[in-house]
């Protein structure tokens, strides 16, 4: 038992190295980066940090990302609840097939679509808007947000809507005030994954937007090849576009193994 | 096959167990004997799964000792214990055929195929399901995992002992009956020791020569169900077993016992000087509804089949009645009640305090 | 049991809307310049499946695709095996299971491009801690901006790093989905602990399992950002894989056509593979 740990306990250790070296070099000056090597920052600063913070295309860069994150996140899960309640309750034409397709648009590379999506949202006037990354997000947020919470609702019994409606509950009213609390575990993780891979996309999020809209990791490697080796400031942009990560992940700890094991195949 | 003994044997989960409750079993000392067929009954949380699971080694428990025919095992896994095990609900290989399960023990021994073989048709036969060897067992209904994994217990033919801790829980109603009768059959044809774990009182009595009623971690009582039913050692077990229960009537004892003031005459003498709380004990079998004797009131009349239920409130205290159809009061009817003088025991602290004329 | 009701449609048609207007339209776009020529100001003309034909006989294409297929066989064949290991060594309850589970998940909250920035800061030859430790303390010459091996060890590496705990969550979820009693019965029997993974874990992890080398499969077909941040596709085109070269193609050259039947070539080889997937690893349940 105890000598089993020293697996998991090695593999964190490895996880955790790129990521202290990240936070390591952002409290480093440029002057010491460009020195050499060394394991702990010499001359501790927080110069990096306070430029990001004062600097609007910077902080900006946050703001735009967690709007469009939650827009998306919203948007996914409201309408991602009804659809899989279609599925775990009901038999209706094309059912299957509907799933699978999709399913398949979580297959997609999103190389593919970036350059009809910047045509597309162009075209409907949504480029550089919050709401465009949102709605493309969809593309494959929807289809997981279905999956999970189908998932989760075959693990409620057909009774709970039965007697529902045999106690006079109109349909939305039993949605809100019992299916929903009834589920709301899966509501949780469904939004959870729907953030996580909201936050991490970048391809279409930094292909469709310009300025208004441009999400902080866009602004980090525009910043870096611009200004040449600023890999002090480039750390502490990094080290901050984990924290939200962080957070999230924290409080769904207890469900996170059982996420996606919900669903089904 | 084998006689087991247990020694001074005591259990806690906790790593530092200090006051006796701490201890899930305290101080037990049992003998089971070569070929018998037991139960362990009580109710949940009584320590009875616990006992189970450090007779086949999957606890080692903190004191005392298990022998196996004298020699002690206390330390040894279960694979090398040579025991069997049933659980609750049916433990099977999914992914292997119902022969592949049988046969599964034995080959991690190390058997011969040829021996494998003449086992797995023997047990087959004996449970039978022998058409269904060559089936993946996942598909199988409930009741023929659960005959499976009784199978893979019993197709080593030097199993010392086999355990069952609530085999029939998933098992539909008319099936119990059939399973029930099933393993009866086979205690008497493989002549293994078998230990039955149930808080049904209806299976333990009717699989198990010999019932251990445990409660709170401690044996109550061990013996025959016709034991247990006449003279239960604890007010536990005469509460636990029959249905309705033993009543139970706080009472003074000063040389005779009486019930608020009411004489009430034991079945024989009294053991020793009785210090602690008094209580008389009588099956609602032997209570009757006569015009002398303690005055009661009828509470309430049940019709349960073949008899009657009549619940009195006597001097304060509830009391049921078994009594024939036909002569059944109504309620709310003054009445009084006999006691079966040979069937009237005095507990003292829950213990049973009387000795028969 | 699930009952007919063909109005279960309308609550369907949100999902279908937002899906089929960000899937059909943009797909229909590829599928138009897929047949199609231009010369740029909007002018094009027909050109039939001479894209798709071109795509299919050219080396270049054949290259990226030989180097997607390895990439992609190198992390499942590294990240499963390895994140059974690990979920089978975890704890299954007490205080340190949430905390493992958090720390481990962490790497797959973190945007792509900063995994990419990141490791590209990590393995810098002198002032990175992995680069800085391989090259002056192990003496090993590593310098993937001019080594292809170390190129390719370096984004493995990173791959196992980014998603192996997707494995480790999928399979944990599966195992402690077993009751004790199975571990119980197998000690009875004397199994040994191979056959207890065999034939007791293995089943039960095998649905989620499932899930795991599908979701990997996809998404490492499927990955640009982490590789193209941290090497460009370079040194040469040694770390090229599908979408890079397809981005390449498409935003580099701007040659549309040839992108947009790449494109469809490409996601149809990952519907296909998927599918197979799916149906070799449920076929047993079926029969």
């Amino acid at each position: 038992m105890q000598k089993r740990s020293i697996v998991p306990i090695v593999y964190i250790l490895f996880l955790m190295l790129p990521i202290y070296w990240l936070v390591a070099m952002s409290f480093k000056t440029t002057n010491e980066i460009l020195s050499g090597f060394s394991l702990f920052p010499q001359t501790f600063t927080l110069e990096n940090y306070r430029v990001i913070f004062t600097d609007p295309s910077w902080y900006w860069g946050y703001i735009n990302s967690i709007l469009y994150v939650s827009i998306n996140t919203v948007i996914s899960v409201a309408v991602a609840l009804p659809a899989a309640y279609a599925f775990s309750r009901y038999r209706f034409l094309g059912d299957k097939q509907l799933f699978f397709w999709l399913l398949t648009n979580r297959m997609a590379p999103a190389a593919v679509f970036a350059l009809p999506f910047f045509q597309l949202y162009s075209a409907v006037g949504l480029f550089d808007t919050h709401l465009a990354v949102a709605l493309a997000h969809c593309l494959f947020n929807i289809p997981l947000a279905v999956w999970i919470l189908e998932g989760f609702m075959g693990g409620v019994p057909k009774e709970l809507d039965e007697t529902a409606y045999v106690d006079g509950y109109s349909f939305p009213r039993f949605f809100v005030s019992i299916f929903l609390p009834a589920i709301k575990a899966g509501v949780g993780v469904a939004a959870f994954f729907c953030f996580m891979f909201s936050w991490v996309e970048l391809l279409l999020a930094k292909t469709l937007t310009a300025v208004e809209a441009k999400p902080i990791a866009a602004t980090m490697t525009k910043t870096a090849s611009s200004a040449g080796y600023e890999l002090g400031l480039l750390a502490a942009a990094g080290t901050l576009t984990i924290i939200p990560g962080a957070i999230v992940i924290y409080f769904v700890r207890n469900y996170i193994a059982k996420g996606f094991a919900m669903g089904r195949v | 096959m084998a006689k087991i003994t247990l020694s001074k044997l005591r259990h806690s989960y906790m790593p530092n167990p200090k006051s006796d409750s701490d201890y899930a079993l305290k101080e037990i000392d049992l003998d089971w004997q070569d070929g018998g067929a037991y139960a362990l009954l009580g109710p949940s949380g009584c320590g009875k799964s616990t006992l189970l699971n450090i007779i086949s080694g999957l606890l080692i428990p903190s004191e005392g000792q298990i022998l196996f025919d004298g020699k002690d095992v206390t330390k040894l896994p279960p694979d090398q214990r040579n025991i069997a095990q049933v659980f609750q609900f049916p433990v099977i290989y999914d992914t292997m055929t119902v022969y592949d399960n049988l046969a599964f023990p034995l080959r991690n021994r190390g058997r011969d195929e040829a021996t494998v073989e003449r086992r797995v048709m023997a047990i087959a036969e004996m449970l039978e399901v022998t058409e269904m060897l060559g089936q993946k067992a996942a598909g199988l209904s409930p009741d023929n995992k659960q005959k499976i994994s009784m199978g893979r217990g019993l197709v080593r033919e030097d199993v010392n002992v086999v355990m069952f801790d609530e085999p029939l829980t998933v098992i539909d109603p008319h099936l119990k009956w059939k399973l029930r009768s099933k393993l009866k059959e086979l205690h008497q044809r493989v002549k293994a020791t078998m230990i039955y774990v149930t808080h049904d009182q209806t299976e333990a009595l009717t699989f198990a020569d010999q019932v251990v009623v445990m409660q709170l971690g401690e044996v109550v009582q061990i013996g025959t169900p016709v034991e247990l039913f006449e003279r239960p050692a604890h007010t536990f077990v005469g509460h636990f077993i029959g249905s309705p229960g033993m009543n139970i009537l706080p009472c003074t004892y000063d040389g005779a016992a009486k019930i608020e003031g009411h004489p009430v005459a034991l079945e024989g003498p009294v053991r020793g000087t009785p210090t602690g709380k008094t209580e008389i004990g009588i099956r609602p079998e032997f209570v009757s509804l006569t015009t002398e004797g303690l005055p009661a009131t009828v509470t309430k009349v049940s019709d349960v089949g073949r008899h009657t239920v009549v619940e009195c409130n006597c001097l304060g205290h509830k009391v049921n009645a078994v009594i024939d159809e036909g002569t059944a009061p109504s309620k709310g009817d003054q009445t009084h009640l006999a006691f079966r003088t040979d069937q009237t025991r005095l507990y003292v602290d829950g213990w049973l305090a009387t000795d028969p004329e | 049991m699930k009952t007919e009701n063909q109005k279960a449609w309308f609550f369907v048609l949100p999902v279908l809307l937002l899906v089929a207007f960000n899937a059909l339209i943009p797909m229909m776009t590829v599928v138009n310049y897929s047949v199609q020529e231009t010369f740029g100001d909007n002018v094009f003309f027909w050109q039939g499946l001479d894209w798709f034909q071109q795509i299919l006989r050219s080396d270049r294409f054949h290259a990226a695709l030989g180097r997607q297929f390895l990439f992609t066989f190198l992390i499942l064949i590294i990240e499963v095996p390895l994140g059974i290991a690990i979920a089978l060594s975890m704890p299954r309850k007490g205080f340190w299971v949430p905390v493992c589970l958090v720390l481990m998940a962490l790497p797959m909250l973190i945007p792509w491009n900063v995994v990419g920035a990141m490791w590209n800061i990590f393995t810098l030859p002198d002032i990175g801690l992995l680069g800085y430790f391989l090259n002056h303390t192990l003496g090993i010459n590593y310098d993937m901006t001019q080594d292809p091996i170390a190129a390719w060890v370096t984004i493995v590496t990173m791959d196992v790093w980014h998603w192996t705990s997707l494995v480790v969550l999928l399979s944990y979820a599966g195992l402690v989905s077993i009751p004790d009693a199975y571990y119980q019965a197998a000690k009875i029997d004397g199994a040994s602990n191979w056959s207890v993974f065999r034939y007791i874990q293995l089943p039960k992890m095998k649905t989620v399992l499932t899930i795991a080398i599908l979701l990997r499969f996809m998404d490492s077909f499927n990955i640009y950002t982490e590789p193209f941040v941290l090497t460009g596709g370079g040194p040469g085109n040694s770390t090229t894989l599908l979408s890079i070269d397809l981005v390449k193609i498409a935003l580099g050259q701007f040659d549309l056509g040839p992108a947009a039947a790449m494109s469809l070539i490409y996601f149809a080889i990952t519907l296909l593979v998927s599918w197979l997937f799916y149906t070799l690893m449920t076929k047993d349940d079926q029969n």
